[in-house]
């Protein structure tokens, strides 16, 4: 199938080129398989761990501009211009702010935000000229409520808003939408490892009382890469179960 | 005016801006005259870059309002 031949919206949405970046396990893992069974050609990057059959493993270190632009390069060899990008890969290296080093905090920076700089700009020039395109950032929680143990993450997590705002604005006239998804605990492998207690208190905070699973968040991902979300541009979904309202 | 480069510089500006190849003429204004939003502009950079394998930094953009004097600067950056 050729590039041209890719549709996005639609009531069947079938053959368009998404790219998951940190897609092998996990929140990203969940949204490549949801795009997966909707039909769509799926890729998604990942650092040690190849994904399972069915995604097209990309390894891929986001911190790398050249790393990324040769995952992009390779997607478009195999599938055409990537019309749904999401930016999900991310580190965390928890501390508090006085045993934080400056190595811990601009390193989180780099793999969470600049890196979704990096993604988003080498996604852009393709999408200008295919006049269409999906930009979703994974974003947290945490970015606009804080967290104590976390100002590096959060600071992150925080800075995509800004970033996808602007692209928002910079890429309308080419119905490009960027927007941002912010999960509060999601149950995962990085969230099972860690102690009863810490994922009771979690859970205590939430008002709808549990974790999300990713499938819950992939749904919402997908939703903003559907026909249905075409006039949804520069927003923040929340999928945190009520933990940050009124942020 | 080298004929056959004006070609291929036309040739980037009639694909990147969907324009007639009769509209890119030396006093021809991108905004007035093509049409082009920011956005454009810097496709056609790109396109350019891509095209003559030359860089054009962002500061060199400054004042550029018409084809001829964007077909100037890829010129001086061809030497």
């Amino acid at each position: 199938m050729s590039a041209g031949d890719v549709t996005m919206g639609g009531a069947a949405p079938t053959g368009r080129v998404v790219l998951i970046t940190g897609g092998s396990r996990g929140i990203g893992l969940a949204i490549a398989q949801r795009f997966a069974v909707l039909g769509d050609r799926v890729a998604v990057t990942y650092l040690t761990t190849p994904p399972p059959a069915g995604l097209l493993g990309v390894r891929c270190d986001v911190t790398s501009v050249a790393d990324v632009d040769r995952a992009f390069s390779e997607v478009e060899a195999a599938f055409g211009p990537v019309e749904i990008m999401v930016s999900n890969a991310g580190v965390t290296k928890d501390g508090l702010l006085l045993r934080m080093s400056e190595d811990d905090f601009t390193s989180v920076i780099d793999a969470n935000l600049t890196a979704a700089y990096r993604v988003a700009k080498r996604a852009a020039g393709p999408m200008l000229r295919l006049r269409r395109g999906r930009m979703i950032f994974l974003s947290s929680v945490v970015g606009l409520l804080g967290s104590a143990g976390q100002a590096n993450y959060a600071a992150s997590k925080a800075g995509l808003v800004g970033l996808a705002r602007s692209l928002a604005r910079e890429l309308a006239s080419r119905s490009i939408t960027v927007n941002v998804v912010a999960p509060g605990p999601v149950a995962t492998d990085m969230t099972a490892a860690l102690s009863d207690e810490r994922q009771s208190a979690l859970s205590a905070a939430v008002p709808l009382g549990r974790f999300a699973t990713t499938d819950e968040v992939a749904g919402v991902v997908a939703f903003l890469a559907s026909a249905d979300a075409a006039y949804i541009t520069g927003a923040v979904i929340p999928v945190d179960g009520g933990l940050g309202m009124g942020h | 005016m080298d004929d056959q480069l004006f070609a291929r510089f036309k040739k980037c500006a009639v694909e990147v801006l969907s324009v007639d190849e009769s509209a890119v003429v030396l006093d021809a204004k991108f905004g007035d005259d093509l049409d082009a939003d920011s956005l454009d502009l810097v496709e056609l950079v790109m396109a350019l870059e891509e095209e003559f394998g030359i860089t054009v930094p962002e500061e060199d953009l400054d004042g550029v309002q018409t084809v001829g004097q964007a077909y100037e600067l890829v010129t001086n950056k061809l030497g």
